[in-house]
């Protein structure tokens, strides 16, 4: 039930522009809108020089009703009119002397205004990544001390912990990274093929796909899929222990947080996602033999010697390699993410995309630094 | 005060899988008072409070809001506007400022104009004096002003009912009787029913006027009364030891 009104002109005054409101029902939250608007619309459009609201039929007032008598109040004002409230009985009047909506609303809904001035912006933006490069300086020394550290005493990694993270993070993502591999090595050879039979080079798909797998394309998408589904996930559990005060709990028992919750990431990675890299060549290879067999009719022989062919052991072991400084790029960018997450739940998404986004643009920068380095070898 | 029963709790059967938290639990709560749910740890007030506002469906028996079954879902979204819940943690949502978090079931409930919204929520702030907090994110201010806060969301629409799930919990003295202050005047001013669980003494004296009290072996409820009765008149050993800490309150 919400309250409702009829607005009557004052037919005994000398000036047909006097009205009377009468309000009946109950007048809360239900109704209040409509009420200041439609109201202080005819208030805007007739201008009254005089209103009076009455509230002998109310029935419920309280807070809202009295917010509805404020804001019709203030819009009479903005016209010139006079305004007066009758028929309030105690409790009404109560309401109407508590209700302080004329105090300052400024610092309510104000929010932390960022500086329009663009040095001032530049500047702080500047000090904030400064200070973030601080804590990412801070937390790789933390990293390897404390790898360093475990090398020395063995027993102090939890080795449960870690064959946990190796499950997570490797045996659960192979389905995924054995399709994607097998796909980009069928497209790989669907597309190489195209050119190089124009040539009557069809033989050159198998070197071409095990080649761009093996040393580029196969640590990399590993790596992005490593960093989609892993690196996100240490930054959000960590993140969320660190909301809920367990990090906190660990350095005040003795533990050290980044032998306790980052090393057994790192080294689980470091570990496992080559070894799913490994695989992802073979799928990818697996895709392009289809393609080389069924389409280009090369036989299985020719495929896989012509494989052997164009890798080498180096190539092999050069992939591997990078798989393993990749595994080691997500695992610490996810674990530092989480760690520098501050605030409720909404931290720990922006710790998540973060982990994510930064992951993977590390992954590119350190395969191009690995390509000058290796064309320069 | 009126007599008339705005909650009629009756033959409430509370469990989760098979283990049962209450056993045929029955009560009235009348308009306009403060009601106080007391027991120690593990007696199912929270699960008790959670089956009143409907956040639990009741294995058996029946929790009628106004005459409304609480278990009926045509009528539950209306018996929702009726009610506040001030929950443990306070459970304000960490992306937006308190301002916001007051003014979300302002701006779903009513279409009041944004400028009149800004009025409420500033109100409602200087009610739970947080007036100059409203910018703030809830990660930013301290225990006793989230529960401030909660209690400002909570009473955003002016609700019949209030329902406060361990106001106290975790705050300092002064703070705990600041809150308790703000739930006295709550309940005058816009003559809200108040029912809190809570189990710190000197909330349920500053505040009770009339309340049950729970037991985990029975599974229901042992006491019912004011408290300042049921300390000083129950010959119940369990509730003597509840308002005794532990002692049997015989000098």
């Amino acid at each position: 039930m919400s309250s409702d009104y009829v607005i009557e002109p004052i037919e005994e005054s000398d000036s047909k522009n006097e009205w009377i409101i009468r309000f009946t029902g109950q007048m809360g939250f239900a109704g209040a809108g409509p009420l200041i608007r439609e109201i202080g619309d005819r208030i805007r459009e007739e201008k009254p020089e005089r209103v009076t609201a009455d509230l002998e039929g109310v029935r419920y007032f309280d807070d809202y009703g009295a917010l509805v008598l404020y804001e019709l109040g203030k819009v009479v004002d903005q016209t010139e009119g006079s305004w007066s409230v009758r028929g309030a009985d105690e409790e009404i009047q109560g309401f109407l002397s508590g209700a302080d909506f004329t105090q300052d609303n400024t610092c309510t809904f104000a929010r932390k205004k960022r500086s329009t001035n663009m040095f001032i912006r530049i500047g702080d933006a500047t000090l904030k990544e400064l200070k973030n490069l601080r804590f990412m300086v801070s937390f790789i020394g933390s990293i390897i001390l404390s790898l360093l550290y475990v090398i020395r005493h063995p027993k102090s990694l939890r080795v449960s912990d870690t064959i946990n993270h190796m499950e997570r993070t490797g045996v659960d993502a192979l389905p995924v990274v054995a399709m994607i591999g097998f796909l980009m090595g069928l497209i790989m050879a669907f597309m190489s093929s195209i050119q190089l039979s124009q040539f009557g080079a069809e033989i050159y798909v198998a070197s071409l796909v095990a080649f761009a797998m093996v040393s580029e394309l196969g640590p990399i998408m590993t790596a992005v899929v490593v960093s989609g589904r892993s690196g996100s996930a240490y930054a959000a559990e960590i993140g969320t222990m660190k909301i809920s005060e367990e990090v906190d709990a660990l350095y005040i028992m003795g533990f050290d947080p980044t032998i306790f919750l980052a090393v057994p990431r790192i080294i689980a990675a470091m570990i496992v996602v080559p070894m799913l890299t490994l695989f992802s060549n073979l799928f990818a290879i697996g895709g392009g033999l289809l393609v080389g067999v069924f389409m280009l009719d090369l036989s299985l022989n020719t495929y896989i010697d012509q494989t052997l062919y164009a890798l080498t052991l180096k190539e092999v072991f050069w992939g591997m390699f990078k798989s393993s400084v990749f595994a080691a790029l997500i695992a610490s960018i996810g674990c530092l993410r989480g760690f520098q997450a501050r605030g409720g739940a909404s931290a720990v998404g922006t710790a998540a995309t973060s982990a994510v986004v930064t992951s993977i643009f590390m992954i590119v920068l350190f395969d191009s630094i690995f390509a000058v380095f290796r064309s320069y070898w | 005060m009126g007599e008339s029963p705005i909650i009629e709790v009756e033959e409430l059967v509370a469990q989760y899988g098979e283990d049962r938290i209450l056993d045929r639990v029955s009560f009235n709560v009348r308009k306009g008072e403060i009601f106080v749910i007391l027991g120690g740890s593990g007696c199912g007030k929270s699960t008790l409070l959670r089956h009143m506002v409907g956040l639990e469906r009741a294995h058996s028996g029946t929790v009628r809001i106004h005459g409304d079954d609480i278990s009926d879902t045509d009528r539950f979204h209306e018996i929702l506007k009726r009610i506040g819940v001030l929950f443990q943690g306070s459970a304000l949502l960490g992306s937006m400022t308190v301002a916001e978090n007051v003014a979300l079931p302002i701006t779903e409930y009513t279409d009041l104009p944004q400028e009149a919204v800004v009025e409420m929520v500033s109100r409602k702030l200087r009610m739970v004096g947080l007036e100059c907090y409203g910018n703030h994110l809830p990660a930013e201010i301290s225990g006793g002003m989230k529960k401030r806060a909660g209690l400002a969301r909570s009473i955003a629409l002016n609700p019949e009912i209030l329902f406060l799930d361990e106001p106290s919990a975790g705050l300092d003295p002064v703070t705990s009787a600041e809150i308790d202050e703000l739930i006295l005047m709550i309940n005058r001013t816009l003559n809200t029913t108040v029912v809190i669980v809570t189990h710190e003494l000197a909330s349920i004296f500053a505040v009770g006027e009339r309340g049950i009290m729970l037991d985990k072996s029975e599974k229901g409820i042992i006491a019912e009364g004011n408290p300042k009765t049921l300390k000083d008149k129950s010959t119940d050993s369990r509730v003597r030891r509840f308002f005794h800490r532990g002692g049997n309150g015989i000098e």
